[in-house]
């Protein structure tokens, strides 16, 4: 599931045209002050080849109905970590379903509200993915068929800045691959 | 090397130089607006090159946008001048017109590409300051335009140019994300290394330009890559269990710091460029947003260990932490400049984000910015400008400024929100 799903769209003459100019690059000194014809080439293998990812993936709650996502997706406080007793009906629903399959995974998939780094927001909502991990390893969930990751504010619930909308922005998805 | 205080200088008082440079039709091509305040800037007339109404690019307009950009020269107008690199000009002419600088040139095909052939006199002085000539193979025509810039740059004001550098950035738009590179200095040449339909935030070039690393979601969780821009090859840094992010490389390129969560928390891990294993740095808690001091010895990033997140240092090799930021509820995103004087950061200060940046020697920082969600600080190849991302209006968008603060450009995309930004060489 790595760089081989990526199909490259490489373009077989910019590739070699690439090669080509890295092959010959030269690196003369250029500021040269005086003397008409002091020629120099310039170093050009500043060719950008395109990539595409196949990147179907789209994230939990993309294509899950309203109800679905309830029954996957616990909400925290602003600026907390720590999931509220009103999840906990929820977390064991899903502790039973993840237990009764030794093969099933699960993703824990935490978010971020809108504010501040992208960077730390991946950092915070880690935190969220981690708590939600720590709560369903103590109602019996093995290590192994969890993963906890974060989206950090790549993927809000709602761009609307209102406190209301942040609210629905930081929480974790339960994602069965 | 002439120094900048031998010109005369032309006092335009409170000049709000501001123009506005639109770029060709490319659909992503940036659009640059300065606004600031210009005193003291060098009048300078460009001469149309000999032959470039033939080639592909405007080679005289290329070379005048990118030092008026700058915010240290002033056009005076050589519309219609018939002049080239061979030319002994009438300096009297030049300076009744009150031109300190003046420079001509030509440009003619060649078997595979184009020559570049350019002159630059002082008119008071009534002196030759360069010569000199540029070959490049056909395409890359622009990119000798901003070379000869540099070295016009560099020659009037004593300091490296950075016009033939590159910036690479992320748009999201039509469901789609996309890092861009495009050239530094004027937004051309805009071409999408990478396309998905996944994010991917935090880009970063590698010291020596040519290859960039930053995180992909592509496989439904972030995962760090380094990305050969020429070639379009990738390889995974960094994809270990739970999240992998934000990529810093060492000054050498021969290895780079990423955040891991997979031991708890977000912990500072240095891994080779080539990948493979990762030495762990820091131990609980937060710590992220790794950055490089110019001389390899220190690594900046942002850690909660105190409560709120402020910007610590630390030995390359991890251990004991000092912290730097004081003052701001909280520091986010350090960003050291190459020349290793300056530390640019985000702060938080009244609710809003803001973009500081503080003299390393004093300990000294000042905002210099006047939006509130800024992002992002990334320090041009010279340490002159930083380039940052921010939001007015609701959308998003990428400024550069002056360390001062005093000359900002504002990088406008024609479409989609751009975001992310990262000065390469």
């Amino acid at each position: 599931m790595q760089t081989s799903l990526l199909s490259r769209s490489l373009l077989a003459g910019t590739f070699a045209a690439a090669l080509f100019l890295t092959g010959c690059a030269s690196k003369v000194p250029l500021n040269k002050d005086s003397g008409a014809g002091d020629n120099a080439a310039v170093d050009s293998s500043r060719q950008v080849t395109p990539v595409d990812t196949a990147g179907a993936g789209s994230s939990a709650g993309e294509n899950m109905s309203q109800a679905e996502l309830a029954a996957r997706t616990v909400y925290f406080d602003f600026d907390s970590y720590i999931v509220k007793p009103e999840f906990e009906a929820l977390l064991q629903k899903n502790a039973a379903f993840i237990k009764a399959d030794k093969t099933r995974q699960v993703k824990l998939e935490g978010h971020a509200d809108l504010r501040g780094t992208r960077e730390y927001n991946l950092a915070l909502g880690q935190k969220r993915a981690d708590a939600v991990k720590q709560a369903l390893s103590l109602l019996g969930v093995p290590e192994g068929q969890m993963e906890a990751v974060s989206f950090g504010k790549e993927k809000p619930m709602s761009e609307d800045l209102s406190e209301e909308a942040q609210a629905k922005n930081r929480r974790v998805e339960l994602a069965y691959p | 090397m002439l120094p900048f205080a031998l010109f005369r200088r032309r006092f335009v008082s409170a000049l709000a130089a501001t123009f506005f440079y639109a770029a060709s039709a490319q659909a992503q091509s940036v659009q640059f607006e300065v606004s600031g305040v210009g005193s003291g800037q060098i009048p300078i007339a460009i001469a149309p090159f000999a032959a470039e109404e033939a080639a592909p690019a405007k080679i005289s307009q290329i070379i005048l946008g990118d030092l008026q950009r700058s915010g240290q020269f002033r056009s005076i107008d050589a519309s219609g001048v018939a002049l080239n690199e061979h030319s002994q000009p009438d300096f009297k002419l030049w300076r009744g017109r009150a031109a300190d600088a003046l420079a001509a040139g030509s440009v003619q095909a060649t078997a595979n590409g184009y020559e570049l052939r350019f002159a630059l006199w002082d008119t008071l002085k009534g002196q030759n300051l360069v010569q000199d000539a540029l070959r490049v193979p056909a395409g890359s025509l622009r990119y000798a335009a901003h070379r000869a810039a540099d070295i016009i740059y560099e020659k009037l004001t004593g300091e490296k140019g950075i016009f033939a550098t590159r910036v690479a950035y992320i748009t999201k738009s039509g469901g789609f994300y996309k890092l861009w590179i495009a050239d530094a200095a004027d937004g051309e040449n805009a071409v999408a290394a990478l396309s998905s339909r996944e994010p991917i935030i935090s880009p970063s070039f590698s010291p020596q330009g040519d290859e960039i690393a930053y995180v992909s979601f592509e496989n439904r969780k972030p995962v760090v890559y380094a990305h050969t821009i020429a070639t379009g090859q990738r390889r995974i840094i960094a994809n270990f269990k739970g999240s992998n992010s934000a990529p810093a490389w060492a000054p050498d390129g021969q290895s780079l710091v990423v955040s891991l969560s997979r031991d708890g928390g977000t912990q500072l891990f240095r891994v080779s460029r080539s990948g493979g294993a990762a030495q762990k740095l820091s131990s609980t808690g937060i710590n992220t947003e790794a950055a490089f001091s110019a001389d390899g010895q220190s690594i900046y990033f942002t850690s909660d260990r105190g409560g709120a997140p402020q910007i610590y240092r630390m030995g390359a090799a991890g251990g004991a932490a000092s912290r730097v930021t004081f003052g701001s509820a909280q520091a986010l995103s350090p960003a050291l400049s190459p020349d290793g004087k300056w530390l640019a950061y985000i702060a938080r200060e009244g609710g809003g984000y803001k973009l500081r940046v503080m003299d390393l020697a004093s300990g000294t920082s000042r905002a210099i910015t006047n939006t509130t969600e800024d992002e992002r600080p990334s320090f041009a190849p010279n340490s002159r400008l930083i380039v940052y991302a921010t939001r007015q209006g609701g959308t998003e968008l990428l400024m550069n400024t002056t360390l001062d603060g005093s000359v900002k450009t504002r990088l406008m995309a024609s479409r989609g929100d751009i975001r992310e930004p990262s000065w390469g060489r």
